[in-house]
């Protein structure tokens, strides 16, 4: 099963999945809805077999190799390998998909709107979102990285509310600028490296080149990677997009896209640039921190429930950011297991958001009250999200969460101990969100809506539980994927050149493992 | 006194050139044969089989490298990339002059002479086929440029320019719709054209001057060893720059680019902006590399500044226009801007990458200009923005196709522009020109807004009262699109065989 090859037809599956979906008739909305369901599921059972065909042990950090000549010119070829990194947020992607898709089911106003083509669109995204984190070669990377924002312009623009032309404009420019700057970035490392576009020349190759054109073009990768993040103070984007795009494209837009950011510095920045990545640490950690509790301020004063997640996800962003320029295995891989528990419980919050908005036809705060009364397990189940969201023990986030401040308590004291804060902010803004939306006495204006006294249904139910149930697991025992993610995080710490600090108190043992 | 010799001629290598020429005379003489009523089918017929023949013959002679007719004409493997590249987007661009299924009779007037207003001029505007001379001024204009890339003397460069240039601004004032626009607009392109011209003469004598002949390769031979004061080189060099920068529409030689985009009729628009530019860089490309490579510590921060400010110039402006044929026009100028990075890398990646990306450019562009003409209301093209509101609803296929060319232009991967973009870009840093590649960049940023805004419009505003009816392209219009658009992905997507393409013919003769 090693020998097959799981990393190009995991991404072609989709596309191909999303021309099939394109070509059904907009009259025959239910057919296309179900296409493209079984069609992600498809892709999940792959990703499974993916899973099991890993080998944990002793395995190399970058498997499923493969490699096909595309450009010999330029020597651009189509090589997919992922490490353990890549692996876990190919799982996410695999899962979250049918998810969504199950949750959008009737997000489509099919008047106005065409349903396949929604759910095409949104196949298309899988495709260029598996891409991304399948590339082991920098042009084949740059090339995901920039036709993602089409799938998700159109989402948002065409069938987001709000005001959705503003922000799949700004959407598109914002990323498109981090593109660019990339661009010019990828174009001087391609010259300097040696005309390769393969990800382990390259970082053989960058070793050669002076000081400060490496940092320089760590700059180009690093502005890219901090706008898709967002990290702070690029960030004004992502709660305008999150306000606009319908509900499931939210949950993956901040659950997986954003991503490619974090995994982009990961992968990429730290590699490839080591020197410059050490001498920018400090800046990025300072911006990581200012985010955290900056976002968070901005999410306790929100009364638009999907911007309000989307600024959670800013802060997030920020713990994330942290734990990658902290420079030790912990906190990487920390903030790696962050990458995935924010795309399960975020992603979780966006949707079960999604599923009071449908109901209520808005998202104000202002405009809930009291739901908890009219809909108990619905209710109950934007509680758990939320909890899950501030990282509450017994769920997953947590776990990353502890390990990258502690992780990063052992380098950057200072650091670790203003991003606390922000555990406490984030507490703050999700209990205040849950109060005053689903606690207290009922808005009386809630009674004149009848959808808002239908409670969860069967449909709603099977989207939330798996997640819910990957949230509780991986919060008990997260081990099956930190043994994937840690040699991979060891690996590129080695690229980093840094060394874990030796434990001063020796009675004290590994903490986290 | 030697009696006077004819130098020897290889007619093989000039055979694309005589296939054209002798086809456009034969085109001036098919007007008074033919009948009228035949003479579009006849026309269009010879025209398109002398632009194959001259293809045939350029494939034919793929091999050669040779000087011939005492040094006036160089055929080597730019020029014949060059050549080939003007006779395939010179065939797809007389495909759109010879559409008349879309508008009766044409895009274009059926005598021009007619005063505009007149009582026989409402009669012609309704209907009447329009003028057949078009064709062989177009083929005239083909063969001009297939000498201008070729030409290895700054004389023959100069005859080659005015010969392409003359039936262009008579090809301008032929719309139909908008006479006086047009009139103007070729008005306005034949003036400053001629003090192009003007200039570039002027400083082929000071060339001569500092050389003591016109050669490209006596140029060369004299650059590296002066004679003479190299203030004449310098004055020279600058004049000659300032009539092919024109063409190329640099700024700040820039200014005719939209007025004359705007105004003329749109299937040579489409022209001027896919062959004209080959041709035009062709060229520079030639006289930089070829005769002025030994001062180029001198020319290229001059023309890196120059690149600079069209790239700005293009990006910006765009932004603010409403009349999508003149947001293509700036949008075409911030494009010279970037083949210009290209040039001034001055390597052989420079000299293949600026060629892949005029090929690739002017695909796009060609289906782009195919595209607008097929949006009419009753006063003709509905060019102004807010008519294409909404028209995504109305006809998806073709604000489908828009839609791409568009983020073609943008330089989103998987289309031709951002391979060519990726090209040039790559070809400067290795020829140590960074600054023009992030100058590139940022400019690419501003000028991703026009085109944005342009899509937005289409697909996510409501239609409204005016948005016009799309016209059923004819066949022909049809085959532009659909060569265009498949060429635009082919590059993007597998540009390998182009680039391999360029890289073996990427090497001048002197």
């Amino acid at each position: 099963m090693k020998d097959f090859p799981f990393l190009s037809v995991l991404t072609l599956l989709p596309l191909v999945g999303a021309l099939v979906v394109a070509f059904i008739p907009r009259t025959k909305a239910e057919l296309a809805k179900m296409v493209a369901l079984g069609w992600s599921v498809l892709v999940l059972v792959l990703s499974v077999f993916m899973w099991v065909a890993w080998t944990v042990k002793g395995g190399e950090r970058f498997q499923f190799r493969e490699s096909y000549t595309w450009i010999p010119a330029w020597g651009a070829n189509f090589t997919f390998a992922a490490d353990g990194i890549a692996l876990v947020m190919l799982m996410l992607i695999a899962i979250l998909f049918p998810v969504v898709i199950l949750a959008s089911w009737n997000d489509v106003d099919q008047s106005t709107r065409s349903a396949p083509a929604y759910f095409a669109l949104l196949l298309s995204f899988e495709f260029t979102m598996i891409g991304v984190f399948a590339a082991a070669d920098i042009f084949l990377f740059y090339v995901f990285f920039e036709i993602m924002l089409i799938p998700m312009y159109f989402i948002i623009g065409s069938f987001g509310s709000g005001q959705k032309q503003y922000a799949a404009v700004k959407f598109f420019l914002y990323s498109l600028v981090g593109g660019l700057f990339m661009l010019a970035s990828v174009v001087g490392l391609w010259v300097l490296g040696g005309k390769t576009f393969d990800f382990t020349e390259l970082v053989k190759a960058t070793a050669s080149i002076d000081q400060n054109t490496a940092r320089w073009l760590f700059l180009g990768f690093f502005v890219a990677f901090a706008i898709k993040a967002p990290f702070f103070p690029f960030h004004t984007w992502l709660p305008d997009s999150g306000g606009a795009a319908p509900a499931g494209a939210a949950a993956l837009l901040v659950g997986v896209m954003d991503k490619v950011g974090t995994f982009g510095i990961l992968r990429y920045c730290l590699s490839l640039f080591p020197e410059a990545s050490r001498w920018f640490a400090p800046t990025a950690m300072a911006l990581a921190v200012i985010g955290i509790i900056y976002a968070a301020l901005l999410a306790v004063g929100q009364n638009d429930l999907k911007r309000l997640v989307s600024y959670t996800s800013i802060a997030h962003f920020g713990f994330i950011g942290i734990g990658i320029f902290a420079f030790t295995t912990q906190a990487g891989t920390g903030a790696v297991l962050y990458m995935v528990n924010h795309g399960l419980a975020t992603g979780l919050l966006f949707i079960v958001v999604g599923m009071f908005v449908a109901r209520r036809g808005s998202s104000l705060v202002s405009d809930f009250g009291g739901v908890g009364k009219l809909m108990p397990v619905l209710a109950g189940v934007l509680f758990f999200a939320g909890l899950a969201s501030l990282a509450l023990p017994g769920t997953a986030p947590f776990v990353s969460e502890f390990l990258v401040l502690i992780g990063t308590f052992s380098t950057n004291k200072g650091y670790a101990v203003v991003a606390t804060l922000g555990i406490v902010l984030a507490a703050a803004y999700v209990l205040w969100m849950i109060q005053r939306t689903t606690q207290g006495t009922l808005n009386p204006a809630l009674t004149e809506v009848p959808a808002m006294s239908k409670d969860i249904t069967l449909r709603e139910k099977v989207v939330v539980a798996p997640l819910i149930a990957l949230l509780l697991v991986l919060g008990f025992y997260p081990k099956p994927v930190t043994d994937v993610i840690n040699p991979a995080v060891e690996a590129t710490m080695l690229d980093v050149g840094v060394k874990d600090p030796v434990p001063t108190v020796e009675a004290g043992g590994k903490v986290g493992g | 006194m030697d009696p006077l010799k004819l130098p020897p001629i290889d007619y093989g290598a000039l055979l694309p050139m005589l296939i054209l020429f002798g086809a456009a005379c034969l085109g001036v003489l098919v007007e008074v044969a033919v009948p009228r009523r035949a003479r579009n089918a006849v026309q269009l017929s010879l025209a398109l089989i002398a632009v194959v023949a001259a293809l045939v013959a350029v494939v034919l002679e793929r091999g050669t490298r040779t000087i011939t007719i005492g040094g006036a004409v160089a055929v080597d493997g730019p020029t014949l990339f060059l050549q080939g590249a003007i006779l395939v987007l010179g065939g797809v661009s007389l495909m759109l002059i010879g559409e008349r299924s879309v508008e009766r009779g044409g895009a274009f007037v059926s005598e021009a002479a007619v005063t505009v207003g007149s009582q026989r001029d409402m009669q012609q505007t309704s209907g009447q086929p329009g003028a057949t001379e078009v064709y062989p001024l177009s083929v005239f204009a083909l063969g001009g440029m297939l000498l201008f890339v070729a030409a290895n003397d700054l004389l023959t460069m100069f005859v080659a320019l005015e010969v392409f240039s003359l039936p262009l601004y008579l090809l301008c004032a032929l719309a139909r719709r908008r006479r006086l626009l047009s009139q103007e607009a070729a008005l306005k392109y034949f003036l400053l054209g001629s003090y192009a011209s003007a200039f570039f003469l002027f400083g082929v004598a000071f060339i001569y001057g500092f050389a003591g002949g016109i050669q490209l390769g006596e140029v060369h031979e004299a650059v590296a060893n002066p004679q003479r004061s190299e203030v004449l080189l310098y004055v020279g060099l600058g004049m000659v720059a300032i009539g092919l920068l024109f063409k190329a529409a640099l700024a700040p030689f820039h200014v005719w680019t939209p007025d004359v985009y705007q105004g003329a009729p749109t299937p040579v628009t489409a022209f001027m902006a896919a062959c004209t530019k080959v041709a035009a860089f062709g060229a520079l490309l030639r006289v930089l590399y070829v005769a002025f490579e030994g001062v180029r510590w001198d020319f290229q921060p001059v023309l890196g500044g120059i690149a600079v400010l069209t790239m700005f110039i293009g990006a910006v402006l765009a932004v603010t226009q409403t009349d999508l044929k003149r947001l293509l026009a700036y949008s075409s100028i911030a494009n010279a801007g970037y083949l210009m990075v290209g040039v001034l890398a001055l390597n052989d990646e420079g000299l293949s990458s600026t060629m892949f990306y005029l090929v690739a450019y002017g695909f796009s562009v060609l289906a782009a200009f195919a595209i607008i003409s097929l949006v009419r209301d009753p006063d003709g093209e509905a060019t102004h923005l807010s008519k294409w509101a909404g028209i995504g609803r109305k006809s998806p296929l073709l604000a489908g196709v828009f839609t791409f060319i568009l983020l073609a232009f943008a330089g989103i991967p998987l289309t031709s522009g951002f391979t060519s973009k990726f090209a040039v870009f790559g070809a400067a840093v290795e020829g140590g020109q960074t600054w023009l590649v992030i100058f590139g960049v940022i400019t690419s940023m501003l000028l991703a807004f026009p085109y944005l805004r342009v899509v937005v419009l289409m697909w996510l505003s409501e239609p409204g009262e005016s948005t016009p009816a799309v016209s059923i392209p004819g066949f022909l219009t049809s085959a532009v699109l659909a060569l265009g658009v498949i060429v635009t992905v082919a590059l993007g997507v597998v540009p390998a065989p182009l680039i391999e393409l360029t890289r073996d013919a990427a090497e001048f003769v002197r």
